[in-house]
């Protein structure tokens, strides 16, 4: 009980909250300017997500990845990295998952399934792998190629799409075979398309957590993100640290990839443009204040906005991107928690008056 | 050997946006300020170009309409750079993360107000931009003449900026003042300069450059502003700050370089032996360069070395 | 002298920081014409009063006045224009720029839009004769000496046309030679018409140099007296608050066989500079071997090259016998090295990790700290609860970040984990850099405490006292190499001096 207390009264609660409401009141601003109504846009977004057994899966669908490039940009980001490529990290993870789901397609699914879901994680982890690799061998910012490599798995996965796998006539590949389809949950869920992603997003979460926090591995890895000089000082392999760190961050990325084409398309598109995965992904850990449990609760908000947006529009005829606007918001003013606290200071202030008297 | 000339003068067109965005990344990081929101500072200035070019057009400005445009891009590439300034400078946030909030709020808010501004249609209605100008005598040179001297004004302007920058950053107190602060702002602090107020202007150059930088890309190349206009531009832009090792001759260089990768791809097609290529290793290519280019020269002692560092005071 | 005019006055400063009072009610007058310096140790308040004067702080309390006038300093312009200029520890010079770019900056001369450089040269040039500080105007900050550097950080407050200049612990990285330089042009600007304050905690270059001395203790001034009429006990107990002796507590050495032993090590640096050049020494058993030398000469270097934090070229370094160049920091540490780093925040602490994570940050990999992969807590913070009532660091719990910490603790949390290592070779870099009184005696006595015990020690230091005090054998290093080794009876600050500005080479097996 007492530890309970302890957790709410640290504002590293409250700031996050009242930002959100910041955020929130920021949108409605900005809609009573364009001239629409707040108050039935925002209900008109949650009527959308919580208003049918369909929606309701359907949103939680659209959180999944969102859990898991969230995770992959938290994780980056405790060993002192910023991950901004994980949106190519989870078109490698999808084209290899294709690419097993529909070249292994003989195997038995209990074989099959679990063997595109651990390429795709293998090959995103790779991907994100050559970044850490040319962060520890040759100290180039990471940010830089991952951005270079999102662009790259984009062209790349076009190319394998359209040269081996290409449904003739089509901008896409053959159907999957493989399937993470829960399909037991169809007749409770309306036929949304809710995938065993989601298990394995919080799963990851969980290992995050458990990893970075109560491992020998995940203490140097710590150790590394917070100070890569003292780290190498105590004997720790800070490169090889970078790495591995970019490289779990990836795999993070690449499930989500296998949980979208293997759980929800079954066919992979060929990308006109960036298919945006990695930039949620990296506001939803910044709204998870890169804990994995705040990317997870973070994720649940970002889906339920985004997926509750078209319902604005169809509800309250309000621009979708409003929700953009919304979430940037947040992530300004968690940011910039200074901004809070100097919103809240009078609250703390009176709080402190109360006491005296 | 005419394709020689036009190759030239698209990768001109293309460079165009670049030199000034990536003039715009130099201005904030010699500050100290690292500025990963040029995307969406890029993206109000297209908005800003497309909105205003187009209303001006409308009323019946002519040739001078895209030039309102341009002016209404530096003035919202300024205003969004204030919420990265405030965050960061003031506030002393995350630079990276409230370089990465204009992106979002760039995204949001320009789209939401081309909806609200044209009837829920995702794109500004089509404007006329600027022509290009040849410029007498030195436009019937061979190649170059083609190449060069037969742009659009803004790629003129660009090229006048990065020498003007460059004078700016490397012979003015000004400029002395502004690389001070990024390299040892309490240096600089103690000798009466005031720190934050060069990084705001540091931050404020860099939202107008950008902001220039994204007028022309809806002004010379598509002609209207929607969600794909600015797609990674800005992230380019970065590379080629970067690359250039934050000089203004080296990122012009740089700029030059991703303009004529992205210009060749319409040119392979030309000859029998790259015919073959699948277009997209055509794609990739700028982007594996610049990783080869960075792993093989670039190294990072070039960076301002207060860069990415909110200045406390209290710590001098 | 004391007839003097008053040209600084401060009446009755106070600055509070949240939890402490930096300057409780304090009063000082700054004659013209004089040195006047200002003692006390580290976080005595020294520093906050200066910056106060130098607009950097407010003060909540007092007054200050200049030539007889009330002021107002809110900032560092304001002080340059009432004349005042500061000579800062830690030098604000910007690397990259040549010297006129950093003596002219925020005050360039302009011709049209451009800054006129040859003008700016010229006026460097015209102010390093008149007062004997000679700089090339167009060398970049990184190529000149430490000395050098001090000189343009001079320039730029007589450029401004400060009269009062304010030292703050100028001597701390010079060599005697350059010290003794130092104090010439001290007395150069003295003779100029400018007057001076000097912060300081070193006695001798008090005694040599300074008019008056007022003495500060825990934010409050203590007295203030005339040079020539004090000494430096005198000083030192008015500083402290108790009577202290200078020398250290230790019993002759019992040394046994070497255990640490370089021989012709040397590295280059990633640009191709030497900057190990064919370095000898050994540390035996139960002795303390110091190392003396101005920065910048490889010590770093020297003790990255032992604990395998940079690779060397040849030569070898050996523990107990066994070669030890160019393996892992891990495996070097594990053959029971420890190392109490220089740069206590940059290398020795995870600041953002609690007490209790730092306490293993070299042995968190090793039973029982680490089972099948996964830490103990438990373990962990019962081993940190030990070291903290141990070793005295006073922490309000082990849950607590490191960096909330004062730099004191932070020393000692950092000693207690090495200690604790019980090693067979313990570095120790600029270990009382930074300390009070208190805690430098703690340091030091727990240095001899571990020679005492047979451990081979090596310190590198580059405060020549402490060298003197605690070693039982000295090497000095210049450009990467050792040009003497002596032991401290036989020898003096003047001699060492001339060997660490490499002008003198004495006894290269003295200790052999």
């Amino acid at each position: 009980m007492h530890k309970l207390k302890k957790i709410f009264a640290t504002d590293s609660y409250i700031v996050p909250l009242v930002a959100i409401l910041m955020g929130f009141l920021v949108g409605a601003i900005v809609m009573l300017v364009g001239g629409y109504d707040p108050v039935a846009a925002y209900s008109a977004l949650f009527k959308r997500v919580f208003g049918s057994p369909y929606d309701f899966g359907e949103a939680v669908r659209e959180m999944t990845p969102l859990m898991l490039t969230g995770l992959a940009v938290a994780f980056a980001f405790r060993s002192g990295m910023f991950n901004i490529g994980a949106d190519g990290q989870v078109i490698i993870g999808m084209t290899a998952a294709t690419i097993v789901g529909i070249k292994l397609a003989a195997l038995p699914s209990f074989l099959l399934v679990p063997l595109a879901v651990i390429a795709a994680g293998l090959c995103g982890g790779l991907w994100a792998g050559i970044a850490g690799y040319l962060k520890a061998k040759r100290g180039i910012n990471e940010v830089i190629t991952t951005i270079m490599l999102n662009w790259i798995a984009l062209f790349l996965a076009n190319f394998i799409v359209r040269t081996f796998l290409l449904l003739p006539g089509q901008n896409r590949s053959e159907d999957i075979p493989a399937s993470m389809s829960m399909t037991f949950l169809n007749s409770m869920f309306d036929n949304a398309r809710l995938h065993w992603g989601t298990a394995i997003a919080l799963a990851a979460a969980v290992f995050f957590y458990v990893y970075l926090w109560k491992t020998k591995q995940g203490y140097e890895m710590r150790a590394v993100g917070l100070n890569p000089h003292a780290a190498e000082y105590a004997g720790m392999n800070v490169g090889r640290n970078v790495v591995k760190a970019m490289f779990i961050s990836g795999v993070f990325a690449g499930l989500a990839g296998a949980g979208e084409v293997l759980g929800v398309f079954h066919f992979q598109s060929v990308f006109a443009a960036s298919p945006g995965y990695g930039f949620d992904g990296i506001a939803v850990a910044l709204l998870g204040l890169t804990h994995p449990f705040g990317v997870i609760l973070a994720a649940i908000l970002y889906g339920t906005l985004t997926y509750g947006s078209a319902g604005m529009s169809f509800g309250a005829d309000v621009p979708p991107e409003l929700i953009r606007i919304v979430i940037g918001s947040i992530i300004f003013f968690i940011a910039a928690q200074g901004i809070v606290r100097w919103v809240l200071k009078p609250f703390y202030l009176k709080r402190k008056k109360e006491k005296v008297l | 050997m005419d394709v020689l000339g036009q190759l030239l003068n698209t990768t001109l067109v293309f460079s165009t946006a670049l030199i000034f965005a990536s003039l715009g990344g130099i201005f904030s990081e010699r500050s100290g300020v690292v500025n990963i929101g040029l995307e969406g500072l890029m993206m109000f200035g297209a908005f800003a170009a497309a909105v205003g070019g187009y209303y001006a057009q409308d009323a019946g400005m002519g040739d001078l309409a895209p030039w309102i445009g341009v002016l209404c891009a530096m003035a919202v590439g300024i205003i969004g750079s204030l919420i990265h300034a405030v965050a960061s400078i003031t506030f002393k946030s995350d630079q990276t993360i409230s370089g990465t909030v204009i992106n979002f709020l760039a995204a949001g808010s320009t789209l939401y107000i081309v909806k609200l501004l044209f009837d829920g249609s995702a794109e500004t209605p089509l404007l006329d931009g600027f022509t290009k100008y040849a410029i007498p005598v030195l436009s019937k040179i061979p190649i170059i003449g083609e190449g060069i001297f037969n742009s659009y004004p803004t790629t003129y302007l660009a090229i006048v900026m990065v020498i003007v920058i460059y004078f700016i950053l490397f012979k003015t107190p000004f400029g002395l003042r502004l690389r001070a602060v990024g390299e040892h702002p309490s240096a600089a602090d103690t000798l009466g300069v005031n720190v934050n107020r060069m990084r705001y202007i540091g931050v404020m150059m860099s939202g107008m450059l950008a902001g220039i930088g994204g007028a022309t890309i809806t002004l010379t190349t598509t002609g209207t502003f929607g969600h794909n206009t600015i797609s990674g531009q800005g992230f380019i832009a970065i590379a080629a700050m970067i690359f250039g090792k934050w000089n203004p001759l080296g990122a012009f260089g740089a700029a030059v370089f991703f303009g004529f990768s992205q210009a060749i791809r319409n040119y392979v097609q030309l000859f029998e032996w790259s015919r073959d290529i699948p277009q997209e290793f055509i794609f990739m290519l700028p982007y594996v360069l610049t990783i080869i280019v960075l792993v093989s020269a670039v190294g990072r002692s070039s960076a301002p070395s207060a860069l990415g560092q909110p200045y406390d005071p209290s710590k001098r | 002298m004391s007839a003097a005019a008053p040209v600084v006055e401060l009446k009755q400063i106070t600055k509070r920081f949240p939890g402490i009072v930096a300057n409780d009610s304090i009063s000082l007058t700054l004659k013209k014409g004089e040195i006047h310096a200002l003692l006390g140790e580290n976080g005595a308040g020294k520093s906050t009063l200066m910056n106060i004067v130098f607009g950097l702080y407010q003060p909540d309390e007092g007054s200050i006045e200049v030539d007889g006038k009330p002021v107002i300093i809110d900032n560092p312009n304001k002080a340059i224009e009432l004349g005042i200029g500061m000579v800062h520890q830690h030098f604000k010079l910007v690397e990259p720029f040549t010297v006129t770019e950093n003596i002219v900056l925020g005050m360039e001369p302009k011709k049209g839009l451009k800054i006129d450089y040859k003008s700016a040269a010229e006026k460097v040039r015209k102010l390093s004769e008149q007062y004997g500080l000679q700089v090339n105007p167009n060398a970049k900050i990184h190529d000149i000496s430490v000395g050098m550097q001090q000189r343009v950080e001079i320039m730029k407050t007589l450029y401004r046309g400060a009269d009062i200049l304010i030292f703050d612990e100028p001597t701390a990285v010079l060599t005697p030679q350059e010290i003794t330089e130092l104090m010439a042009i001290m007395k150069r600007l003295v003779a100029e018409g400018k007057s001076i304050i000097l912060i300081t905690h070193k006695l001798k270059e008090i005694m040599h140099i300074s008019d008056r001395v007022t003495i500060i203790r825990r934010g409050k001034v203590i007295d203030t007296v005339n040079t020539s009429e004090t000494n430096p006990n005198e000083l030192a107990e008015k500083m402290v608050g108790r009577g202290v002796t200078f020398k250290v507590d230790k019993q002759a050495p019992h040394v046994g066989a070497p255990v640490l032993k370089l021989n012709n090590v040397s590295s280059k640096s990633k640009d191709g500079v030497a900057v190990l050049n064919g370095l000898s020494f050994e540390v035996k058993a139960g002795e303390i071997l110091g190392i003396a030398g101005v920065d910048g000469n490889g010590q770093s270097e020297l003790i990255q090259a032992i604990t395998g934090l940079r690779k060397i070229d040849s030569g070898s370094i050996t523990m107990s016998g066994q070669e030890i160049a160019n393996l892992s920091p891990r495996k070097i540490t594990e053959m029971n090295v420890s190392h109490i780093p220089e740069d206590r925040h940059k290398h020795g602490l995870v600041l953002d990790f609690t007490v209790s994570e730092n306490m293993v940050l070299e042995t968190y990999y090793k039973r029982p700290y680490n089972q099948n992969g996964f830490l103990k807590k438990d373990i962990i913070n019962e081993h940190a609860r030990r070291l903290v009532e141990q070793f005295d660091v006073r922490t309000p719990s082990i849950e607590n970040n490191a960096r909330s910490l004062s730099g004191g603790n932070q020393q000692k949390a950092i000693i207690a984990r090495e200690i604790d290592k019980n090693p067979t070779l313990l570095i120790a870099a600029q270990p009382t850099r930074g300390l009070d009184v208190g805690a430098i005696e703690f340091v030091q006595k727990q240095l001899i405490e571990q020679r005492n015990l047979g451990k081979a020690v090596l310190l590198i230091s580059f405060e020549l006292d402490e060298i003197m005090n605690v070693s039982d054998r000295i090497a000095v290093i210049y450009e990467g190499q050792i040009v003497g080794e002596v032991f401290p009876q036989d020898t003096n600050d003047q001699e060492l001096g001339l060997m660490m500005a490499g002008s003198l080479k004495r006894g290269g097996n003295a200790g052999a």
